[in-house]
This record gives C-alpha cells, sequence and structure tokens, in this order.
C-alpha cells in the first residue's frame, strides 16, 4: 500500500490513501476517441461513483481499469492506471494476476451455467485452490457477505441461472468476494434489476465499502447519492468535475455539473 | 386512397390464390412424405421380427436370416466417425467463434463450406485412395473417416454457432475472475454450448447413417459378425442396396425391412436433437 503523496486531482485531501491513480488516460475504439485525458485518484475503502450521461464513457473507463478492453481487439489504450503504485500497463504485470485483486460485477448478471455453490467454488478451484472444506468454507462465507445465503443455502447444487435476476447478481457479487479482492468495480450492477432487488444490492455496496474499495458506474444519481462517498462527473469522455458526493450534488464547481445534477440535460 | 376499395377485391383474390397455392404444395410435400414413409412401412414391416434384426443373413433360398451384423457394422463405423469428427469440429468451431478473425477463419468457413456439397461419393473415392489403396484392403475404419469427412462441416458449423450463442458476458465474467481465457473458454463457454453441439451431433449422425455411395469402396461388406475395424464390415445400407438390386423376392422383403431400420434410426436421432434442443431453450 502506497500513501498518496500528492493528490494531483483537485479535490483529493493531501494524505487520503489512494489505491487506484489513473493519469492521461485515452481509450479509443478504432478511430472513436471514447476516453480523452482522464486523470482520476480512487481512495482506498471508499465508495466512488462515476456518473454521466449515457455514452459518456463511463463503462470505457472502468473497463480500463482491469483491463477488460484486452479482449476488445478495436481497442487501443494510452495512459497509466496505478494500483498501489504499479501501472496495471506495465510490461511485468500479468492481467489475470491482476484481475484476482480488481475484480469486476457487470450490468447484466452472468452467472455461469453451472450450480450455485460450482459458480462461486469455480474461481477458487481454477486459482489452486483444492482443500474441499475449505473451499465449502469460503464459499459460504462469500455468500453470506453477498447477503444471499439464506435464500440459496438449501439449493446449492441447483443451476445458477435458476435463481431471479437480483439474485443472479448477487451470486456473482459473491463470486468475486470468494477471490478476496482489493478492488471490486461495477459497471451499472442495478439496472437490469427491480426496485427491491436494487435495494439490497446497493446495502450490499455499503457493507462492502469497509473491506474494499469499490467504484460503482451507475446512470441514477440517487444510487450515487445513497452509496458512493465520492463522484465524479463523465461528460463526452472526459471527467469534468471529482469530490465528496455531498459536495458534487449539493455545491457542484463546474457548470456543466450543475447543469447534469439538476436535470437540466441528459 | 386507403379507403380506395375498387382495389380491394383484386389483392383479396390475390391474397386467397396465394394462401391456396402454398398450401397446396405444402400439402403437396407433407403427402409426399406421408406416402414415402407409410410405403417403406408396410413393405418393411413384414420383415421386421426378431430374427431379422439379430440373425446373420443366410444364402438365398433359406428362409429367415436377418441384418444383425449390418446393424452391428452401422453403429461401430458410425462411432468411430463421430469420435474422429467431434474433437476436430468442435475446436475448428472454437477457433472460429472465439478467436477466429480476417483471412485465415474465412477461409476456413468457406472450405467447411465447399466440403459440405462435395458428393459423397467424391469423397468415399478420396477415403479409398488414402486408406483403402494402400493397404489392399477393405476396412470399417475407411469407411468411418469417409463418414468423419462427411460430419466435419456440420460439426463445424453447428459448434461455431452454438459458441457464438454463449453471450460473451459469461466470458467475460470468467476473465473478471482472473482466468486465463482459454481457462474461461473451456470450462464456462463449451459447457454452456453443450446442448446445441449435442443437437448437432445428432443430426450430423443422423446425416451419415444412411449413406451408402462411400461404403462401396471402403467397408465393402460382410457375410460375417465383424467387429474388428481394420477388417470389411456390414453395413445396414448396403445390405439395402445389394438385396434391392438382386433378383429376389426374399431379399427384397429385407432390403425394405432394413430400409424401415434405417428410417426410424434417423427419426430417433432427430426426435433426440429437438429434446436435446428443447431442454437448453427451457433452461435459459
Ligand atoms: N466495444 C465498443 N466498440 C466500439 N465503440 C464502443 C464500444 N464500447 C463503447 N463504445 C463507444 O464508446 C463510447 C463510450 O461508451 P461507454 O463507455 O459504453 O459509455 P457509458 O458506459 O457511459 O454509457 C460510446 O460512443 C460508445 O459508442
Ligand atoms: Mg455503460
Amino acid at each position: 500500500m502506497i500513501l498518496a503523496a500528492d493528490g494531483g486531482t483537485a479535490g483529493i485531501q493531501a494524505g487520503a490513501e489512494v489505491k487506484v491513480r489513473v493519469r492521461d488516460l485515452n481509450v479509443y475504439y478504432g478511430t472513436n476517441h471514447a476516453i480523452r485525458d482522464a486523470s482520476l485518484d480512487i481512495e482506498q475503502s471508499q465508495v466512488t461513483a462515476l456518473i454521466g450521461p449515457s455514452g459518456c464513457g463511463k463503462s470505457t473507463f472502468v473497463r480500463a481499469i482491469n483491463r477488460m478492453h484486452d479482449l476488445t481487439p478495436s481497442a487501443r489504450v494510452s495512459g497509466s492506471v496505478e494500483i498501489d503504485g504499479v501501472d496495471v500497463y506495465s510490461r511485468r504485470v500479468d492481467p489475470i494476476v491482476m484481475r484476482r485483486r480488481v475484480a469486476m460485477v457487470f450490468q447484466r448478471p452472468n452467472p455461469f451455467p453451472m450450480s450455485i455453490f460450482d459458480n462461486v467454488a469455480y474461481g477458487l478451484r481454477v486459482n489452486g485452490e483444492r482443500d474441499r472444506v475449505r473451499i465449502a468454507g469460503l464459499v459460504e462465507d462469500s455468500l453470506r457477505r453477498a447477503v444471499l445465503w439464506d435464500e440459496v443455502k438449501d439449493r446449492m447444487s441447483d443451476s445458477g441461472i435458476t435463481l431471479s435476476g437480483g439474485q443472479q447478481q448477487r451470486l456473482c457479487i459473491a463470486r468475486v468476494l470468494a477471490l478476496r479482492p482489493e478492488v471490486i468495480l461495477m459497471d451499472e450492477p442495478a439496472s437490469a434489476l427491480d426496485p427491491i432487488a436494487t435495494v439490497k444490492i446497493e446495502e450490499l455496496i455499503a457493507e462492502l465499502r469497509r473491506d474494499y474499495t469499490v467504484v460503482i458506474v451507475t446512470h441514477s444519481m440517487a444510487q450515487a447519492g445513497r452509496v458512493s462517498d465520492r463522484t465524479a462527473f463523465f461528460l463526452d469522455g472526459s471527467i469534468v468535475e471529482v469530490g465528496t458526493t455531498t459536495q458534487i450534488f449539493t455545491r457542484p464547481k463546474d457548470r456543466r455539473t450543475e447543469d447534469y445534477i439538476t436535470g437540466r440535460f441528459g | 386512397m386507403i379507403a380506395d376499395s375498387r382495389l380491394a377485391p383484386r389483392r383479396r383474390l390475390g391474397g386467397t390464390a396465394g394462401i391456396l397455392l402454398t398450401g397446396f404444395c405444402s400439402a403437396l410435400a407433407a403427402g409426399l412424405l406421408i406416402v414415402i414413409l407409410g410405403y417403406v412401412a408396410i413393405q418393411g414391416w413384414g420383415a421386421i421380427n426378431p430374427a431379422f434384426v439379430t440373425q446373420l443373413p443366410h444364402p438365398v433360398g433359406v428362409p429367415d436370416g436377418g441384418v444383425g451384423n449390418g446393424i452391428v457394422g452401422t453403429i461401430i463405423i458410425v462411432a468411430i466417425a463421430a469420435v474422429i469428427a467431434v474433437p476436430i469440429g468442435v475446436l475448428t468451431g472454437l477457433y472460429l467463434a472465439v478467436y477466429g478473425r480476417g483471412l485465415s477463419a474465412e477461409l476456413i468457413r468457406f472450405l467447411a463450406e465447399v466440403l459440405s456439397g462435395v458428393p459423397s461419393i467424391a469423397i468415399g473415392l478420396f477415403a479409398y485412395t488414402i486408406c483403402v489403396k494402400p493397404f489392399a484392403h477393405f476396412s470399417a475404419f475407411s469407411a468411418s473417416f469417409a463418414f468423419a469427412v462427411l460430419m466435419l462441416p456440420l460439426m463445424i458449423r453447428t459448434s461455431e454457432e452454438a459458441i457464438r450463442g454463449v453471450p460473451t458476458s459469461i466470458r467475460e465474467g470468467a476473465l473478471a475472475l482472473g482466468l486465463p481465457d482459454y481457462g474461461g473458454v473451456v470450462h464456462v463457454v463449451l459447457p454452456a454450448a453443450r446442448p446445441l453441439i449435442v443437437t448437432g451431433l445428432l443430426l450430423a449422425i443422423a446425416r451419415v447413417t444412411g449413406e451408402t455411395a462411400p461404403l462401396l469402396f471402403t467397408a465393402f461388406g460382410s457375410q460375417f459378425w465383424e467387429l474388428n475395424p481394420a477388417n470389411p464390415m456390414a453395413v445396414l445400407a448396403l445390405q439395402i442396396f445389394t438385396y434391392a438390386i438382386s433378383p429376389y423376392d426374399d431379399w427384397h422383403r429385407q432390403a425394405w425391412g432394413g430400409a424401415l431400420l434405417l428410417i426410424l434410426a434417423v427419426l430417433v436421432l432427430n426426435v433426440g436433437a429437438r429434446l436435446a434442443l428443447g431442454r437448453h431453450g427451457k433452461k435459459s
């Protein structure tokens, strides 16, 4: 863990511990310049919300943090993303090992076509855990943390696909928690869910804050207000403003942020 | 204009004629199928009895006798063909669906398409040239090879489609758990695609089960219980051919019986393929 010596970006209190430091990030899809010179400090054990109108590059930005763009042939990334001071794009970083520390939860729940138990145990097994008792313990622990245990404990061998949408998403979160990541990236994790399931996910995120650094993309400002400590506002591929969620929502410095917050566009 | 009634009757007439014409053709097609199936069933039913499916062929004039060795031979030859075609077909489909971009992938797709249009007799000739001639010995294995080549384009196409049908999000989910990409593909994507791949396999088997042309100069046929794939082997489709062109009524009846068995086998495979598909559809 490296302490942030200088807060390069406006709105960072000196001395806050920076977990992820993004500098001059540019992402292109072919000729489409989707992220332009974005810099952001993401603080340890905080929930950082990324907000902004649809198509402004929020997904592109979070996916750059754990190198998910490696899978998209047309995507090109420049700039740096440091986790604890190490650039994930540097040659000596193995993206596969890195992604265990920087996990991701997607917009649409994507449980694997296997049993509920195996969905959570799978990542453990692939990462070398062989002890059945330990695996069972970690699976239960992860499902408890994802507040899903009570709902599935009697049907662990059912397919993950048989769960409701909200349960599937919590299963995907449990799957990620089992690997004990340090950073959890969530791309609109509740947008495909009904209001009750959304509340559960939001409560879960509030819980996660204690042990993890969470980045959540959301198009719902109300949600950003409820779950996040800090907020970054994106527009047309650039970060317009970063600050504590309270400051962004009550005293935005930039006119465009204010327009967005007050619903005057987007 | 919307209410121009002068045009309406003629349009209605056109519509009615269209329904009549397409309906007539559909009825004709369905009727033909039913007549063929019914005719084979009537002709073949009399020949089918326990002896027919369990015994060896008898010489002309000796009553009874069966095609038991041909049934077993068909199963052996098709099974070996599947063992060859499945891994190659699925892995090629996987390559095309997951990694295949650009010229090499297009070329493979094009070749598979061409291959699926090559007449089976040409493929049989090819199998004969490379699997029979060098050894101067007909063999069941050479027939399996020909069948595998016939199944391959089907396996490639259905596997590619099945694997493409698995949402990218599932692959991304595996990747985001710190899995190497091939790990996610092997453990997550392939299992998700399996029901559709099985469906494709059943259809491919149904497709080759009745093939006769490539067998003429590969499996060749046999009068015995032959289980060794290195030797010539009896095959149901070949027996039908031999019996049908013979001058004996007794054998003609047996040919119909064999044809009925083949049709039943293909029917069962097709229903099985539908069932595999149906289960898959319900689950997701
Ligand atoms: N895989 C892709 N290929 C090409 N362009 C993309 C791709 N993903 C996103 N884009 C483009 O990048 C821009 C930002 O998209 P995205 O990051 O998804 O925005 P957001 O998540 O804020 O809605 C959009 O113009 C979008 O069309
Ligand atoms: Mg998005």
